[in-house]
């Protein structure tokens, strides 16, 4: 299976710290990946590598078929690409209505002159209003984001994600302040989302990725230091000892 | 403009109606018609339009794009020094013209060329015309120019500086110092553009010797408010749609906009460009209308008199800027102009011409600490609009951001 992804031998360091330590990674174009690991595992500056916000010191990273090197793009290109993320803090434009956040996130042409000219047709309003019914906010579309509970700004971040039409989301820690009922519709949306592209999702939280039920990978100091099912990257002694172990 | 647009800013509607209600009742007093307002006066209100049109393009900028930019107004100049040129040149070449016709000969184009030089450079004891002035003969080539040169200027500076991703208070610095080298440029003798005499008699306007200037100061007046409309109607266009959208995710979260896969230095290049645009623009109506220009009009607080105006005015908002930079340049002027009564309190006379910049300061300091929507707070508090309470949270978490207090409309 040829991979969408694909992170081989990457290296960085800050300060001297190596927070990546020669990772390797590969995820294909319709796949769900679990990532855990202890804090100041690299998890989130894994995420930084791949969305274009760290660059690596040494190492490759390689994206589509054919595959074209990330490391020279920008952010913006990455995201134009078809990089999506999903930050830990629900981070979405407070002074704007749903609405505008969705729309904002919409799939079409990025560049000023695009934008400028761009008219509203009736597709889009429709599609703003279906991912918006999505996400269970359908009748808060006009109120501004910031009046949303903290919630409904983690499911707005996941509609303007899906807005974006990415082919790799990457997501940090989604269900972190959610109760047990938008637990449950997180993870069979991300199980959906999964048969049509590649997600990553970075957890904590053991229950819900045996939930989730993907392949896992578990990074420690920087590096990959088991991959497999669930229950046997948790049979593997080194996992136990650096991660579970320690509760 | 079709309905929803006007149903989405119904500011734009109210905005045109008092705009044209100003100018009428402005061109029914004004000398041309019953004679209560002075020429001098309507120049000044004039002015106050061009300013106000500078003040929308900073709004643009800082109040949408949350970049503070201190060297607008050095773009306001520019594009007064650009028109100023083509004034000069072709009001010094009907005299130099008038001249040599009373000689034996007529006199050659090069005759006639050399006499504009020496009339306009002899102040600063050059005879030659500097090869900026290559177009100066020419009106359409002028009136390009204030486009493209300070376009340029901002597109040149704009690309190097966000390209770096400079922001916050290092790009305010890095704008005023552009400013200041520029003036301090344009204050040299050999700059080609005569020094700190600077331009003078712009009021005249070629080929109009007929026409008195109480009339001229009313085409300016019109011309000025025309714009002044037709750029609040653009802008509200720009920003009430996806575009403005776009900018304000930037003012208040950039690194969230770029994951969203939008070009952020790619905006502020183009806003940052199209706002110079306005901004050399404005210039370009107001200084035939003030007559003199000169480098001093480049000095760095002149633009950072335009960011108290806008704030003031109350940032974020278009007809906030309109309102902040009318009331606070017409009281300037008021102030500053010897008009006002000093206030005697017996041990000490307060003279507002040394007192006003102490009141402004002040009225700044309050306006940012106690009401942030500046006099804009007061439209919407007659609308009796409210919002939650974020307990001091900013609405991102950028530099430019908007604050709590400015966020709520």
């Amino acid at each position: 299976m040829s991979s969408l992804l694909e992170v081989s031998g990457v290296s960085v360091s800050f300060d001297g710290f190596r927070a990546i330590n020669n990772l390797s990674f590969a995820i294909g174009p319709a796949e769900l990946r679990a990532v855990i690991g202890p804090n100041g595992a690299g998890k989130t500056t894994f995420m930084d590598i791949v969305t274009g916000k760290t660059r690596p010191h040494e190492g490759r990273v390689l994206w589509g078929d054919p595959p074209v090197s990330l490391l020279k793009m920008t952010e913006a290109q990455i995201a134009r690409a078809g990089v999506g993320r999903k930050f830990q803090r629900p981070t979405v434009f407070e002074d704007q209505t749903v609405d505008e956040n969705l729309t904002m996130a919409l799939k079409a042409p990025r560049n000023p002159f695009a934008v400028l000219r761009w008219r509203r047709a009736q597709a889009d309003a429709d599609r703003v209003a279906a991912l918006a019914v999505e996400v269970g906010l359908g009748d808060q579309l006009p109120r501004k984001a910031g009046e949303l509970s903290h919630g409904q700004k983690q499911w707005l971040e996941i509609g303007m994600l899906l807005a974006q039409e990415p082919r790799l989301l990457l997501v940090d820690e989604p269900a972190a302040g959610m109760t047990l009922a938008e637990r449950e519709h997180t993870t069979r949306l991300l199980v959906d989302l999964a048969k049509t592209r590649a997600v990553v999702v970075v957890e904590h939280d053991m229950e819900f990725v045996r939930r989730l039920n993907c392949k896992v990978t578990v990074l420690h100091e920087g590096s990959v230091l088991a991959e497999g099912s669930l229950d046997h990257v948790t049979k593997n002694p080194a996992v136990i000892d650096v991660y579970l172990g320690r509760g | 403009m079709t309905r929803a647009f006007l149903m989405r800013n119904p500011s734009v509607l109210w905005f045109l109606l008092a705009l044209s209600l100003f100018t009428l009742a402005v061109t029914l007093l004004s000398e041309a018609g019953m004679g209560v307002l002075s020429t001098s006066f309507v120049k000044t209100l004039g002015k106050t339009l061009c300013l106000c049109l500078v003040a929308l393009a900073m709004d643009l900028i800082w109040g949408y794009a949350g970049i503070l930019s201190l060297g607008h107004m050095a773009f306001f100049a520019l594009g007064g020094y650009l028109i100023g040129m083509w004034l000069m040149y072709a009001r010094t070449e009907e005299i130099v013209v008038a001249a040599l016709s009373s000689g034996p000969l007529p006199a050659t184009p090069d005759e006639i060329r050399q006499g504009i030089a020496t009339q306009i450079f002899g102040v600063v004891g050059a005879s030659d015309m500097p090869a900026i002035w290559a177009q100066a003969h020419s009106l359409p080539a002028q009136l390009a120019l204030v486009l493209i040169v300070p376009g340029a200027l901002a597109g040149i500076f704009g690309w190097l500086a966000f390209r770096s991703r400079v922001t916050g208070v290092y790009l305010s610095i890095l704008t005023q110092a552009m400013t200041l080298a520029l003036a301090l440029y344009l204050f040299q003798n050999d700059s080609g553009l005569r020094g700190n005499n600077g331009l003078s008699g712009l009021q005249n306007i070629p080929g109009l010797d007929g026409v008195p200037q109480e009339t001229v100061s009313l085409w300016f007046f019109w011309a000025s408010a025309l714009a002044l409309g037709l750029a609040y109607v653009v802008l509200s266009h720009v920003v009430s749609g996806k575009f403005g959208s776009v900018i304000r995710a930037i003012r208040d979260d950039e690194a969230r906009v770029r994951f969203l896969g939008y070009s952020v230095e790619g905006y502020k290049l183009f806003v940052f460009t199209l706002t110079a645009m306005i901004a050399a623009v404005a210039g370009a109506l107001y200084y035939p209308q003030a007559g003199i220009i000169n480098p001093a009009e480049l000095a760095p607080i002149a633009s950072i008199y335009l960011a108290v105006w806008v704030a003031i005015g109350g940032r974020g908002r278009l007809y906030g800027a309109v309102i902040g930079a009318a009331f606070v340049s017409l009281l300037s002027s008021w102030f500053t102009g010897g008009r006002a009564p000093s206030v005697n309190l017996g041990f000490y006379t307060v003279n507002w011409v040394d007192w006003w910049l102490v009141l402004l300061g002040l009225s700044f300091v309050l306006v940012t600490l106690y009401a942030p929507k500046g006099l804009s707070g007061l439209i919407d508090a007659a609308q009796g609009l409210r919002v939650p309470d974020r307990k001091g949270a900013a609405l991102g978490p950028d530099d430019g951001a908007l604050m709590e207090q400015e966020g709520r409309e």
